[in-house]
């Protein structure tokens, strides 16, 4: 990134699991309901409510705990944070404090086009806390009033924080798209960042190199509001400039500053300082009485572990390793999800040709899905349907260019490629019938075969062009071939 | 013994989200400081090694299934509140973010 | 014998009988109320025609042979920081004097599927803080014995319409002694169960790890059958003893063999008023004189009571309190006034250049929850809220709370101990009889440190009771108070009975 500097990057990101009722109270958490209908005196904070933990939040964030290498404790328990927000009805969040459901793991990130070398990214420790409700502010700010919605209060969040072990927004973007994709292929999330499922704070600092001993490290800056990946790599790379730049004008360093928050402007693609109370850090943390410690089984947790799905990077090295594919094709159908991989391994164990299948998932598949707007799993073509097609290119009996029409039909309907080949009259040309036709063009143009002879091989491909008009089913290269086997007998 | 200053009440005050008048601060300073001196007592009490004692009675893995219930109506989770519109609480606006 | 003089227990046989309906025993309770509630203050809110309407469905089930529940038209009085649906529910605050909650406590339902009659919601001590019902911020309680009196608190209302002969039943709540030492003073029994035998849901939270919910009543079969009815385990809070319910009716009158009594010598030491001394040992000696065997114990970490208690119950309470912002529910300022005067002292700070203070000035937001609380809350709560909030705030957690906690897993230790060699620990509820009104309301740590005797129970969380056990010369009544361990509410009632049993001073009522 720069010479002048290391960019220190750590994330934290909170997710909303996917549970059908909130954490404390059973209202449901589906998202887009009308505002305040979904409460109940437990998520409103009347007073005298009590809240009951929601097991399956619990087992979730067991899961993504051993998805993630993090050591589950024995002993956990619930904290109250105390904070005053109209968005947060009982005062505090519930929270968890010293003694968090995981800590201490690691998730690797890759890069296929080795943009930088594949790393460990510490994760300090995941946690369970209840979610806030929605404030609403007008767009004159500070004018009329914030009008709350609090049917997303208590909605169950699983907080994950990072060690500051990222070094280029490029990094950090790659932590994210890892960590997503576990949380999606563990179905604990559906990480939607628009639906506010996924949200990401990064803290930020310089490492600037110097000819001292000891490096010199800039005031450490918390960074949110990002609404997406993109966001969050944008928002670091500007943050690093601009710390550089406030570094050598004033020469603060995070020995003079405390850490301060800043929200980034989308619009204008810049940090901008956020406003902070003077005690906001006081959240008088303190078990809650009101809930039970949760305590957890050294089997239990081995047993979330071994029930465990297979993960992305194991999927990535089993394609690479045991289908032979490149890994940047590993890497794409895994970005993709299980359903994505699900349909290769089926497209290519059926072809035979992991190569091809992988193509035409990346090439033909993928861009339906994006020119459709569709998901992968209402993809309109099976895989079994699929591989019917590519096995007519494997024998030849359809060139490419035709089986992509033959392709774009499958999509409108349930017939399989045989069938729709038939229809357009597609079969193959048997060896005689194309020696016939070769012999044929080659007598039609001399000029050709002289060219041919003299080792000119582009010539070959106007007689393709002249045997597809006479016959569209010829197989290209099979004509090509015979075409070069004769001219060398003339 | 703890000296209880009246900045330290008035700090304790914006936390607590109360607001004391000149002679209530005062008055505060001088009852907290004397009930922070009482309390103080437990000093003397040798506790290394005592676990913490958060619950009257110590229980574990309370749990309920992820089933969901009858939310309450919108007009049953709004009659209380001291001001809202058809389908939000409101309140002043909330400034600085 | 009048109606409203009769126990809860006589009353069912009667109404079993059909000597007489529920609506007549309603018909007594409430013209019991008309005639001296004016006197005595107990309830904020009598329900009348709701309490009639129950009665008469009550009369009707029996009459067409239905099964009804086990205190079917008994009327009962609900202490009024218990949710009861659609009707105000205001925990003595002017926060919540408008507040109608949306749900039934756990506790309250049960009342209702019991068949009870509620007959009106009672006077406490403002968020069930205090020990007088003197921090009630909308009515005065007195004692029945002597009016110029307070009844304790902070079930106040609740001991005293037991007292007055207006209710056979009352539930209370207890947090520090809120049940028995208002029992003590107005010479009725309160039991505070062992925390998780009654359900906390719906019960506005004082101190969560301490608060249980209790039953009041004039006799111990009442007091057993009270807390028959109410007890259970609760899906619906966490902290609910997940254990089966005895049933206390069927044992209270089993005397307890080979009783061992134990005696805190402490307890009996500098600051308990003679008179309650001389009750206490008396009652001690009824109980020899029985068979049991008093046994002299101690109780090292007792001392420590009150202090950890005045940490940790503010502690919770600063948390449990701060649900009241007026955002959602609850008393709001006046939001034109407010804004005015914010205005006005930014203005102020302007005039004078006062550039920081202005940094400092609250935002609209913050003034409106500021505001609304110092309106909303009185004295003593607001004392509490910023004890614990200074209490858990950064800096001073480990020194106060933490050091609380550890405390008071000594305090219980100390129990368990004691409870291998004696079956119950005897002395007595509080150090002094009923006092004055007005005259502790200036010194708040002089009114702490009479909860000396029963802060320890909530502490530990063990079951504990007070029963009359006497009178001063001024003819005020004296509680005898027994702890046992967790679980064992029974024994405390057996014993309570056997103390009835053998002396009348249960059955003293005051003269009205
Ligand atoms: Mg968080
Ligand atoms: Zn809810």
């Amino acid at each position: 990134m720069s010479d002048q500097y290391d960019i220190i990057i750590g994330l934290e990101v909170h997710v909303q699991l996917q549970t059908k009722t909130k954490l404390f109270c059973r209202c449901s958490t589906t998202f887009g309901a009308s505002p305040n209908t979904q409460t109940c005196p437990v998520c409103l904070g009347m007073p005298g409510s009590l809240p009951v933990m929601n097991r399956e939040a619990f087992q979730l964030a067991l899961k993504t705990a051993c998805a993630l290498n993090l050591n589950v404790p024995r002993f956990t328990k619930w904290d109250r944070k105390n904070y005053y927000y109209p968005d947060l009805p009982k005062g505090y969040q519930i929270s968890q404090f010293d003694l968090p459901m995981s800590e201490d793991g690691f998730l690797l990130i890759r890069d296929p086009k080795g943009q930088f070398e594949p790393k460990k990214v510490g994760i300090i420790r995941a946690h369970l806390e209840e979610d806030a409700g929605k404030s609403m502010h007008d767009e004159v700010a500070g004018k009329a009033d914030t009008r709350i919605d609090l049917n997303r209060t208590g909605t169950p969040l699983l907080e994950i924080v990072s060690q500051p072990d990222m070094r280029s927004p490029l990094e950090a973007k790659a932590y994210l798209n890892e960590l997503k994709l576990i949380l999606t292929y563990l179905g604990v999330s559906d990480c939607n960042m628009q639906e506010g499922s996924l949200r990401v704070d990064a803290n930020v600092n310089l490492h600037i190199k110097s000819e001292e001993p000891k490096k010199v490290a800039t005031p450490i800056v918390e960074i949110k509001n990002m609404n997406s990946f993109r966001a969050v790599e944008r928002a670091i790379a500007y943050e690093a400039t601009r710390q550089f730049d406030e570094w050598q004008e004033t020469g603060k360093t995070i020995k003079d500053a405390p850490k301060t928050t800043r929200g980034w402007d989308d619009a204008a693609q810049i940090t901008r300082p956020q406003r902070e109370k003077e005690e906001s850090s006081d959240y008088r943390y303190f078990p809650d009485p009101d809930l039970a410690p949760v305590t957890t089984t050294a089997e239990e947790v081995e047993a979330i572990q071994t029930a465990l799905c297979e993960l992305p990077m194991a999927i990535r090295d089993r394609l690479h390793d045991g289908y032979g594919i490149p890994e940047y094709d590993a890497d794409v159908i895994v970005n993709q999800g299980q359903i994505a991989v699900d349909y290769y391994e089926a497209l290519a164990l059926k072809t035979g040709d992991a190569k091809m299948s992988s193509n035409w998932v990346q090439q033909d598949v993928l861009r339906v899905l994006k020119e459709r707007d569709l998901e992968f799993d209402q993809f309109p073509i099976t895989a079994e349907r699929l591989a019917t097609l590519l096995k007519a290119i494997m024998n030849k009996e359809i060139d490419t260019t035709r089986a992509k029409d033959v392709f774009t039909q499958m999509l409108e309907s349930d017939k399989d490629a045989p069938t729709i080949m038939a229809e357009m009259g597609i079969e193959k040309v048997d060896d005689s019938a194309i020696d016939d036709l070769a012999r044929e063009v080659l007598e039609a143009n001399p000029k050709a075969v002289e060219d041919l002879k003299n080792g000119i091989q582009k010539a070959v491909g106007a007689l393709i062009g002249q045997a597809k008009k006479k016959n569209p089913n010829i197989d290209p290269g099979t004509f090509r071939a015979k075409c070069i086997e004769l001219v060398k007998d003339m | 013994m703890s000296s209880l200053t009246r900045e330290d009440v008035e700090k304790v005050s914006l936390l607590a989200r109360l607001r004391l008048s000149e002679d209530e601060l005062t008055k505060m300073t001088e009852q907290m400081s004397q009930i922070v001196n009482y309390v103080e007592l437990l000093n003397e009490v040798n506790t290394d090694d005592v676990e913490p004692m958060a619950h009257a009675v110590e229980q574990y893995n309370v749990f309920a299934e992820d089933v969901p219930h009858q939310s309450l109506p919108r007009e049953a989770a709004l009659a209380n509140a001291p001001k809202s519109d058809s389908e939000c609480f409101r309140v002043p606006a909330v400034l600085g973010d | 014998m009048a109606l409203y003089e009769a126990s809860a227990t006589q009353l069912l046989s009667q109404l079993e009988s059909g000597e007489v309906t529920s609506v007549e025993v309603t018909k007594a309770c409430l013209e019991q109320i008309r005639k001296h509630d004016g006197e005595v203050g107990a309830f904020l809110k009598v329900m009348d025609d709701k309490a009639l309407a129950k009665a008469e469905e009550v009369d009707k089930k029996r009459k067409a042979g239905e099964a009804v529940g086990m205190l079917a038209g008994v009327p009962v009085a609900v202490k009024d920081l218990l949710c009861t649906e659609g009707e105000v529910t205001t925990c003595a605050s002017k926060m919540l004097e408008n507040f109608v909650p949306p749900y039934s406590s756990t506790v309250v339902k049960k009342l209702e599927q019991a068949d009870a009659v509620i007959i009106g919601k009672t006077n406490m001590d403002e968020f069930a803080m205090g020990g007088s019902t003197e921090n009630s911020a909308l009515g005065k309680t007195r004692n029945p014995w002597n009016t110029s009196l307070v009844p304790g608190g902070s079930s106040g209302g609740a001991a005293a319409c037991l007292a007055a002969r207006m209710v056979p039943l009352s539930i209370g709540t207890d947090t520090g002694g809120s049940i028995r030492q208002p029992a003590s003073f107005c010479g009725v029994v309160g039991l505070k169960p062992t925390y998780g035998r009654v359900s906390r849901f719906g019960l506005i939270a004082f101190a969560s790890s301490l608060d249980q919910i209790g039953p009041m009543a004039r006799t111990a079969e009442d007091t057993a059958l009270f807390l028959e009815a109410m007890s259970g385990y609760d899906p619906n809070d966490s902290t609910s003893a997940n254990v089966p319910c005895p049933l206390f009716t069927q044992t209270v009158d089993k005397p307890l063999e080979g009783l061992r009594i134990g005696l805190v010598k402490e307890h009996f030491g500098e600051g308990l008023n003679g008179e309650v001394e001389k009750a206490v040992r008396e009652a001690v000696a009824v109980y020899e004189s029985m068979g049991a065997k008093v046994v002299d114990i101690s109780l090292p970490h007792n001392k420590y009571g009150i202090a950890t208690y005045y940490i940790i119950a503010p502690s919770e309470a600063s948390s449990n309190l701060a649900r009241f912002d007026s955002a959602h529910y609850g008393h709001r300022c006046d939001e034109a006034t407010m804004l005015e005067e914010l205005k006005a002292e930014e203005d102020a700070l302007r005039a004078a250049g006062k550039e920081a203070e202005l940094k400092k000035l609250d935002t609209p937001l913050i003034r409106m929850y500021r505001k609304s609380r110092a309106e909303g809350f009185g004295p003593e709560v607001k004392r509490r809220i910023m004890l614990g909030t200074y209490t858990l705030s950064a800096g001073y957690y480990e020194a106060y709370y933490l050091k609380a906690l550890k405390v008071r897993r000594l305090i219980r230790e100390d129990y368990d101990k004691a409870f291998k060699s004696v079956d119950i620990i005897m002395g007595p509820t509080a150090p002094n009889p009923a006092f004055a009104a007005g005259s502790k309301t200036n010194d708040p740590l002089a009114m702490y440190l009479e909860d000396l005797y029963t802060v320890t129970a909530n502490l530990a969380g063990i079951p504990a009771i007070s029963v009359p056990c006497g009178m001063t010369s001024e003819g005020l009544p004296v509680g005898v108070h027994m702890q046992a361990p967790a679980l064992e509410e029974d024994r405390l009632l057996r014993a309570a009975y056997m103390f009835q049993k053998a002396t009348d001073w249960h059955s003293k009522s005051p003269s009205m």
